[in-house]
């Protein structure tokens, strides 16, 4: 204990941002922060099993529409997965970087990690207004009001996931790897890389289990 | 030291993360994928094979990650994590293992388009 306290201790008086961090949050080490945000993913997690449930329950009711196998294209979501998949790495990349505290390093896989993320989304919103204009949207059946509301719903999550990166940046730039802006690149890292996680079960669910 | 050690990589959230450790995650995720939309695309399985074979690779896929890029495992910083997400694995389960099955039955028994009200009856 005695060891653990001292070193905090030298850590304080070390840190050149000790005003900064310690205005934000008092003994805290950050820790305490990412599990809280830990727990926040986790009740995500409910979210999207909801939306999968339902998805499972409404899958084969096409209202004489269009099914899955003949509104999917498997080789573009192979584009759309590799994207984000690619994204997730490299948002390990900036997270490397971080704890060697190399600022430049950070910010370049941060500013990759965007522009991946955006070549996803990008695909999305094409692939979705394809659907809506070939008369396949979320009003044509309960199928495909619950394919946009799971897919679109982790759409929206990777685009809160951008806006938060682009905060991130400017951060970064401005602040510098101090102890918040690290915590919270921690978070987001978190944020970001279960975001892989819920497309993984999305193009099995959704998009390959549709096209068998 | 130990302890001082460990106290250091709660406070980054990032224990035994390292440069292999991502890259190993990363590539075992792209052969992953791989294998899952070949299993569907390439024709090669059998229809009735294809469903548990992707089901399989996405369950790997998702442990690999959960362990390589999320950082979960079994040492004492990674622990309180690692719970919580197991705990939430068995909420998961339930809410969509449950639903699948009651509206499967709902389906099965009360589609009134498949059955007449007499029919109905009979199974009472």
């Amino acid at each position: 204990m005695n060891v653990r306290t001292s070193l905090d201790t030298l850590a304080t008086v070390e840190s050149p941002q000790v005003g900064h961090a310690a205005h934000h949050h008092a003994h805290d080490d950050g820790s305490k922060t990412l599990f809280g945000f830990w727990v926040y993913l986790m009740t995500d997690c409910l979210i999207f099993a909801t939306l999968f449930a339902t998805f499972g329950v409404l899958v084969d009711n096409v209202a004489g529409g269009p099914s899955g196998k003949q509104l999917f294209d498997l080789p573009y979501v192979g584009g759309e997965t590799l994207l984000l998949l690619v994204s997730s790495f490299t948002f390990g990349l900036a997270s490397l970087a971080m704890h060697a505290g190399d600022r430049a390093k950070v910010l370049n896989w941060l500013v990759i990690t965007f522009v991946l993320g955006a070549g996803f989304i990008g695909m999305e919103v094409k692939e979705f207004a394809h659907l809506v204009a070939d008369g396949a949207g979320p009003d044509r059946s309960a199928f495909l009001s619950a394919y946009f509301t799971l897919v679109g719903t982790h759409g929206l999550h990777v685009t809160a996931g951008l806006v938060w990166l682009a905060v991130m940046m400017h951060q970064t730039l401005h602040f510098g790897l101090d102890d918040v802006v690290k915590r919270r690149l921690a978070c987001l890292s978190l944020f970001w890389h279960f975001l892989d996680l819920v497309w993984v079960c999305v193009f099995t669910v959704v998009y390959l289990r549709g096209a068998i | 030291m130990a302890g001082a050690r460990a106290s250091t990589h709660a406070a980054h959230g990032d224990s035994h993360s390292s440069m292999t450790t991502y890259v190993v995650g990363f590539i075992l995720s792209l052969v992953l994928t791989a294998l899952s939309f070949a299993a569907i695309m390439a024709g090669v399985l059998p229809k009735d094979m294809m469903m548990p074979a992707i089901t399989v690779l996405a369950v790997i896929q998702l442990v690999v990650q959960l362990v390589f890029f999320l950082h979960l495992g079994a040492a004492p910083e990674q622990r309180n994590n690692t719970v919580v997400f197991i705990l939430t694995t068995l909420l998961i389960a339930a809410v969509v293992g449950l639903s699948l099955w009651v509206m499967h039955n709902a389906n099965v028994n009360m589609m009134p388009t498949q059955m007449s009200p007499a029919a109905a009856q009979m199974k009472f």
